[in-house]
């Protein structure tokens, strides 16, 4: 399998603080890997670097071999606040990635119509997002992520604003999607259950300054059911990361934190 | 009265018509009962009176009619040129370091004090009337667009780079589409505030206007004239008010869900 994405000495310093220290990771292709780590370690500063939206300090990050300095269309993002734009329709939020590449009108509708029905919101294409549940609009917004075609998916906890119950359905969604489109996942979230459901790698960062502390390859089988979250493989991986989580998270609580 | 409770729209209705009928009955009773001297407030009966006077035989009409095109004309003026400036300032930082410090002090320019200068610049004539409403219209315009676009949530600007945006085609796509509803809260906002600068402007040196009807009637003593001048400008600034906002939901129903 190939190396789509290198992440190379990575180091962010936001002043003085040292908020990423070097980190390297390499990503393959279809990997979905997710990464946990307590508040504050700097997951979410490292998915901005691979975005494009933050500049590293140090090293360099490579999709497929070209260096990254900006974002771009090939890295299709996520977000945990709801970032659909609220005066586009459901379809023009999935549509607005095509509009920038210039597709033909009757192309654009074709993709946005396909990916509207993947994430279970035909129906709504003439919503605006205020008129949505918070677990739509985030379907609205993989949709319009996906529609793009992109290289990779970047997932920065997006599904930490839903309740509980909306949040595992999402996660069976997105994990039923990437099964079938077997798309390259970058997903940052602090909750061990998503991080191990979801991953075919597990990547734990150190409390602040973050580095990679484990990467763990996650060997359940594939098509996953919510089922297996109670079964002995999964219970035994999660509490090997919920030890190694721990462990970070008290550390991070003793050491004052700074400014994010 | 339980704070922050709606009324019906039935109450609200009626509570905002009983306020126009205690108005009236207070001002009734204040002149009809002799009260107040007739020489410095009249009786509303005669207030519509020669308000009918003047639109049957003295052409207040055209007055009206003159007024409005003032406000309207030197008001689009403004509003053409304040957009395009006020989404650049809001869009580009630097565009906004060089206006935005001589914007904010020529905003604190009273409108009313250029008229001397204008009337030695452009006359007496219409130009001068625009140029007063521009003054008074123009910088606001250009600080508050530019600020309702610089406030553009930056998530949606990250989620618009993310889906392949240029820097050209995030103003066109998002900056500006986002505010949009703002900036048409402020037209309708700085338009009431031009009606205030164009009687101001019609009180000197006019020979046509509403402003111009009151001071001939100033001169006469006709505070019936006077107040019916008054209303008619509170009537269409009302109207005009009505329209931005009527005109705003049709444009904009997005920005009115969950409101």
């Amino acid at each position: 399998m190939g190396q789509v994405l290198t992440i190379r000495g990575v180091e962010r310093r936001f002043d003085q603080t040292l908020a990423l220290q070097s980190t390297d990771l390499d990503v393959a292709e279809n990997d979905f890997i997710t990464i946990l780590g307590p508040s504050g370690c700097g997951k979410s500063t490292l998915l901005r670097i691979v975005a494009g939206l933050d500049h590293p300090t140090a090293g360099e990050v490579l999709l497929d071999g070209r260096r990254i300095d900006g974002p771009g269309a090939d890295r299709g993002m996520v977000f945990q606040s709801y970032t659909l734009f609220p005066w586009l329709t459901v379809r023009e939020n999935v549509c607005f990635g095509l509009v920038e590449r210039g597709l033909p009108r009757a192309q654009q509708l074709e993709i946005a119509e396909a990916f509207i029905a993947k994430v279970g919101l035909r129906g709504f294409e003439h919503h605006y997002p205020k008129q949505l549940s918070g677990g739509m609009q985030q379907r609205t917004a993989i949709a319009r992520a996906l529609a793009n075609g992109p290289r990779m998916l970047l997932m920065d906890e997006p599904f930490g604003a839903l309740d509980h119950q909306t949040r595992e359905l999402m996660q069976e969604l997105l994990l039923g999607i990437w099964e079938a489109e077997r798309k390259t996942v970058l997903f940052v979230t602090h909750d061990i259950d998503e991080a191990v459901f979801m991953a075919s790698r597990v990547v734990v960062m150190s409390a602040r300054p973050g580095r990679i502390k484990l990467d763990r390859k996650v060997e359940l089988p594939h098509p996953r059911h919510y089922a297996i979250k109670t079964s002995p493989a999964f219970t035994a991986l999660k509490s090997e990361l919920t030890e190694c989580v721990r462990a970070e998270v008290l550390a991070a609580a003793i050491v004052p934190a700074a400014a994010p | 009265m339980k704070p922050l409770t709606p009324v019906t729209p039935g109450a609200k209705v009626v509570l905002g018509v009983a306020f126009f009928v205690v108005f009236f009955a207070v001002w009734s009773i204040a002149t009809f009962g002799g009260f107040v001297q007739k020489t410095f407030l009249a009786d509303p009966l005669a207030m519509l009176r020669s308000g009918w006077v003047l639109l049957a035989e003295m052409g207040f009409a055209k007055d009206v009619g003159m007024t409005v095109f003032r406000v309207v004309g030197g008001f689009v003026i403004a509003a053409v040129i304040a957009l395009p400036l006020g989404v650049a300032m809001g869009a580009y930082k630097p565009i906004e370091a060089f206006f935005e410090p001589f914007v904010s002090f020529a905003r604190y320019l009273p409108a009313s004090a250029f008229i001397p200068l204008l009337i030695l610049w452009a006359g007496i004539g219409e130009a001068q009337k625009l140029a007063v409403i521009f003054i008074g219209s123009f910088f606001s315009l250009v600080l508050m667009i530019s600020v309702s676009v610089g406030n553009t949530r930056r998530d949606l600007v990250e989620a618009a780079y993310t889906l392949g945006s240029s820097d050209a085609s995030l103003v066109r796509r998002v900056l500006v589409p986002g505010a949009a509803p703002e900036i048409a809260e402020i037209l309708r906002t700085v338009l009431g505030w031009a009606w205030t600068y164009v009687i101001v402007a019609e009180l000197i040196g006019a020979s046509s206007g509403i402003g111009h009807m009151i001071t001939d009637s100033q001169a006469l003593l006709a505070t019936d004239q006077i107040i019916f001048g008054i209303i008619v400008i509170g009537l269409i600034g009302l109207v005009s008010d009505f329209a931005f906002k009527w005109g705003n939901r049709q444009l904009f129903p997005w920005a009115q869900i969950g409101r």
